[in-house]
């Protein structure tokens, strides 16, 4: 078998050194019933061409985003990945490395992290970032336990117009640790209603810009409600490239930023793995989960990085761990800093002022078809729209047309009472071309 | 020592600074279009804060990124004998599978019309996983090893609410070898932790167990083989015990290359149980990530699995995105898992089938006995009188003596050329050394490392303290102080910092 | 009269409050301490319980109230300087001043001989 090096002669020397006639032997401790005798009842080996054209016919069962005029975010984004970000993260050195236990020889990993943490803290304009958490989802999740343990308070109040799965995810951890979320109902452009359920017992809350709509939002004031009353603020968000245009949460005196980097150096890839971003103010980096490196210097007094502040994990707090993270995106969150590197502040500034004035002409098309309403007047490249008629029909036949027109809001949540609307979503892969189809298309099957 | 060069380079090993070092804001590795220019809608929120972030041209970006990786080890460039992390060969077909844009370039919330293969990957994944494990059924979503852990112990957490136990059970029994994690997760699911201790033969005896089941157990969480790189010869005999006292077993599956196509966990009586992606199933480790952790559910957890579901009609796929009208206990993330990490898999197991995977086990196992036998004059072995599972576990009682510790040894195979085993982990021996060589290592990797290990032994017993105190002295650096970088905590580049003065303070 | 428990912890008397610190023998098992998690001022402990956390780069160890009573004070300097419990463990790297509830619960711990015993034989 092409990746097992031992051959039967090496098999047959090693029984013997060890001192026993077969490899059953050394499977005396499994249970006699439960040693199994037979092969498991599944195909056996393939080489190279049989599981590539296997492989192959599942991918070609698929409409591969680019084939279509594809206007679909939510979430995820498809943005151009520059050709030498893929080459960099296929190094071995890089694919195949270990977690950076072994500072000496991980200078490589641990000093892009440190490049990656620094990056991350500038774009959300932070004071700390860490190493990555698996997705924006669960990096939300992670915000709001750790409110929880900062404050030392119970509840937590999610706006109406957070990502609804990252409600559910949040959801999800905060109930198992018996706190109370509290989740408003789904609003286009409310997310200063938090502020509203502010007491003594709410540890955070959570809003997002630009949240699930599309609608960017001031967060000052929200934050300042929440300070006084002794919470945090999260502000979470889906887009990464947005803060190359607009103020990111960390300008807003947000105490916790964090949501999904995937925009940045990471395909599609049918949701993962992603790469979840994670920043707070430098007086609550005790509580913050996940792995960070920091700058150190070696016995020769060389500047070098080390995975540090390692006693609030999982492998040394155990049960009293701010977490139970193990990995980050590692892989994910190099590409995320190559990509990075490569755009450059001017770089950023242009690719998020392309995102923008593509949105603008969708905006625009699209609110010159009959019975249709844009819905969200402030946006980055996200867009709210309202139809006349239920938008998961409408999604479904233009994707018949080779539209994929976006998500229909009863998709995410059947329960916001937004049957009519879908949420579209432009980048700078959209053409001129890309924007007209979609419009014609839209006036076409709402006939 | 080391020979001071004017550029700070050693040969092939270039200084590299960081890219705020070399990099500028109008620096840029891309050429984009030139937007049209006009009035924004922003509202009025445009950013005004600063961003400062560097850019480099393309040639300097690949240099950068391949100056840096020179300074890692990697599994491609040696053995890795991490024990419990599994540092098998990562098969490069599968990275041109995982990139094929019929699964690369699509979106999670496209119509499921459009991606009935991939949700065909994901029912091909799960079916390779319930037959190889023996469980009726498995939640795809787990981003991560401990992301599984917290699948299971919320799924059984939601069964034993839905049994009206929810408030009565919540105590979790917990072995003191286990990995950090399993405490970690069953504290932050609700749960409090009683530990179990181990016996001299490093396993958990029943005797122990049964003495702390109780009305208020809700389960155990056991990682089978256990952390020790030893087979749990009584599991089934604590499975039986802890699911009569009415609580769940789940099993970290963090060993499960030892055992996988010639055992099913699910003949061992186990409820949940996660399976690590990127150890078993050659998934990179990528410098720490991203992991994927699907976690194998029986009958009794089935149906609190996690949305999404996958629905498989007559006229294709369907995914089930929300919880309502099933027992679902919620969303581990959002859209539908590591997809990524689906097709590796796949493209792995197919590879392999299941006469490759059963000789993976037995090359893995076959491989640690060997290193056992070969360095256990040399090394104390604490549970070294019978086999070894996949792994095996030295301590320092040899080498404490003579004034080495097992940091020490680590520090000097850096200089050999090795990454280090899994240092100080299990915690139930003194100085742990665990060291998992896996299936993919040849013979003669093997007797180099035995070679290397013999030879360190010997540099022990002749007293030579200071060879390893000074270690490393070969890797691109020397050992480095993680005091300072915890006490006088630096986790970002600042615009005004210096780099020599930090060097010479 | 300082006197310590099992736990290593030290304590003893100034004036009528109780100052509270680990022992030598505790710092040299946990090596260089990079942070201490200190109890707020006016928080009560029963003795045994777990009032403060001491830090190294590889491990955290619980640090246990030797007696009961409320914090008085806690040691400012230690956020700044872990290193003086590295440097002065049983002098100015103390951790905590304490109003005893009882102070019966003192004479019950180890005086200094019976606790060089004692470490002796671990």
């Amino acid at each position: 078998m092409r990746y097992l090096p031992l051959t039967d002669a090496d098999r047959k020397e090693m029984l013997a050194v060890i001192g026993v006639k077969s490899v059953d032997a050394l499977y005396r401790d499994v249970p006699e019933s439960a040693l199994l005798k037979d092969l498991v009842d599944l195909p056996t080996l393939q080489g190279e061409i049989d599981v590539h054209r296997h492989m192959q016919a599942l991918a070609e069962k698929n409409t591969p985003a680019g084939r279509t005029a594809f206007f679909l975010g939510a979430g995820a984004y498809r943005h151009h990945v520059p050709a030498t970000v893929d080459h960099i993260i296929q190094r071995s050195e890089f694919l195949t490395a270990y977690t950076p236990y072994q500072p000496e020889i991980a200078q490589g990993t641990l000093q892009a992290l440190y490049e990656f943490q620094s990056q991350v803290a500038m774009l959300l304009d932070m004071e700390v970032a860490n190493a990555s958490m698996y997705d924006g989802s669960t990096a939300c999740a992670e915000a709001a336990m750790m409110a929880a343990r900062a404050t030392k308070r119970q509840k937590i109040v999610f706006s109406g117009g957070v990502h609804p799965h990252y409600v559910e995810t949040a959801r999800t951890a905060c109930e198992a640790l018996g706190l109370d979320v509290l989740v408003l109902p789904a609003a286009i452009d409310d997310e200063a209603a938090v502020a509203k359920h502010l007491d003594a017992n709410v540890a955070a809350v959570i809003v997002q810009s630009p949240n699930v709509f599309g609608v960017i939002t001031d967060l000052r004031k929200i934050a300042e409600a929440a300070r006084t009353a002794g919470a945090l603020m999260v502000a979470t968000f889906t887009e990464a490239v947005a803060f190359g245009a607009i103020e990111p949460g960390g300008s807003y005196g947000a105490d916790i930023v964090c949501g999904e980097g995937q925009s940045i150096g990471n395909a599609l890839g049918f949701g993962g793995p992603y790469v979840g971003l994670f920043a707070v103010k430098e007086k609550l980096i005790r509580q913050m989960p996940g792995r960070v490196a920091g700058e150190t210097l070696d016995a020769e007094g060389k500047r070098g990085f080390v995975l540090t502040l390692s006693t609030r994990e999982q492998h040394i707090r155990r049960e009293k761990a701010t977490s139970n993270i193990c990995t980050n995106s590692g892989l994910c969150q190099l590409a995320w800093t190559v990509h990075m590197t490569l755009l450059g502040e001017g770089g950023l500034r242009r690719l998020a002022q392309l995102n923008h004035e593509k949105a603008i002409a969708l905006a625009d098309a699209l609110s010159q078809v009959a019975g249709v309403e844009v819905l969200t007047k402030r946006f980055f490249n996200e867009l709210a729209v309202k139809l006349p008629r239920r938008a998961q029909e409408v999604v479904d036949a233009l994707a018949n047309k080779g539209v994929i027109g976006g998500v229909a809001v009863s998709r995410l949540s059947p329960r916001a009472n937004m049957d009519n609307v879908l949420i579209a979503c432009a980048t700078e892969m959209n053409t001129d071309a890309d924007i007209a189809l979609y419009a014609k298309s839209l006036h076409e099957v709402l006939q | 020592m080391r020979i001071e060069t004017t550029s700070g380079n050693h040969g092939l090993q270039q200084a590299e600074p960081l890219i705020f070092e070399t990099g500028h804001a109008t620096g840029t590795g891309v050429d984009l279009a030139t937007p049209k220019g006009g009035a924004d809608r922003f509202g009025g929120l445009g950013r005004k804060a600063g961003l400062d972030l560097p850019g480099l041209s393309e040639p300097e970006t690949m240099r950068h990124y391949v100056r840096l990786s020179q300074k890692n080890y990697a599994i491609d460039l040696g053995l890795f004998p991490l024990g419990s992390c599994t540092m098998k060969h990562n098969p490069r077909l599968n990275e041109r599978v995982a990139r094929f844009e019929g699964f690369a370039d699509l979106h999670p919330l496209q119509p499921t019309s459009t991606v009935q293969g991939a949700i065909e990957v994901m029912d091909e994944l799960a079916h390779w996983l319930c037959t190889l494990t023996g469980m009726p059924a498995v939640a795809l979503s787990p981003k991560a090893g401990a992301h599984g852990e917290m699948c299971g112990m919320l799924a059984i957490k939601a069964a034993l609410r839905a049994r009206g136990e929810g408030e009565k059970r919540k105590r979790v029994l917990v072995p003191s070898s286990a990995h950090g994690t399993n405490p970690a997760t069953a504290a932050a699911a609700g749960f409090t932790i009683d530990e179990i201790a181990g016996r001299d033969d490093g396993r958990v005896h029943i005797d122990d167990v049964k003495a702390k089941l109780g009305a208020d157990v809700a389960a155990i969480m056991i990682t089978n083989p256990n952390t020790c790189g030893l087979f749990e010869r009584e599991i089934k005999n604590i499975a039986d015990a802890v699911h009569e006292a009415g609580g769940y077993f789940y099993c970290d599956g963090a060993n499960y290359n030892a055992i996988v196509a010639r055992v099913r966990p699910g003949d061992l009586g186990v409820d949940a149980m996660h399976i690590n992606l990127h150890k078993t199933f050659s998934t990179p480790h990528g410098g720490g990530g991203p992991g994927a952790g699907p976690t194998v559910l029986s009958a009794a957890l089935a149906p609190f699995a996690p949305t999404p579901h996958i629905i498989k009609r007559a006229k294709g796929y369907d995914l089930r995105e929300h919880a309502d009208g099933t027992q679902a206990f919620g969303r581990m993330c959002a859209f539908h898992g590591q997809m990524g990490m689906f097709t590796r898999a796949l493209a792995y197991m197919m590879s392999h089938g299941s006469d490759g995977l059963r000789q993976v086990a037995e090359d893995a196992v076959l491989n640690a006995n060997y290193l056992l036998s070969r360095l256990r004059q040399h090394y104390h072995a604490p549970f070294g009188e019978g086999p070894c599972m996949h792994e095996v576990l030295f301590d320092d009682s040899s080498i404490r003596p003579k004034g080495v510790e097992t940091i020490d040894i680590a520090k000097a195979l850096l200089d050999e050329g090795y990454h280090p085993f899994t240092t100080y982990f299990p915690l139930v021996v003194h100085g742990a050394m665990l060291i998992e060589p896996t299936e993919t290592e040849p013979k003669r990797e093997l007797d180099r490392f035995v070679d290397v290990m013999i030879a360190l032994a010997e540099r022990v017993n002749a007293g030579e303290i200071a060879y390893f105190k000074s270690a490393p002295r070969l890797a691109p650096m020397r050992r480095l102080d993680e005091t300072r970088a915890a006490r006088q905590p630096k986790l970002r580049w600042k615009r005004g910092d210096n780099k020599t003065a930090i060097a010479a303070e | 009269m300082t006197r310590y428990t099992k736990d290593h912890e030290w304590v003893r008397m100034e004036g009528d409050l109780a100052v509270i610190g680990i022992s030598t023998y505790a710092v040299e098992q946990l090596g260089d301490v990079v942070f201490v998690e200190l109890p707020g001022e006016g928080k009560d402990f029963t003795a045994h319980a777990a009032m403060a956390t001491v830090e190294s780069a590889k491990a955290a160890s619980d640090v246990y109230a030797p007696i009961s009573g409320q914090i008085a004070a806690a040691n400012a300097a230690l956020s700044d300087k872990p290193e003086l419990v590295n440097e002065a463990p049983e002098g100015v790297g103390w951790f905590v001043k304490i109003k005893p509830s009882n102070p019966a619960e003192i004479e019950a711990l180890m005086d200094a001989g019976a606790y060089a015993d004692y470490v002796k034989g671990l």
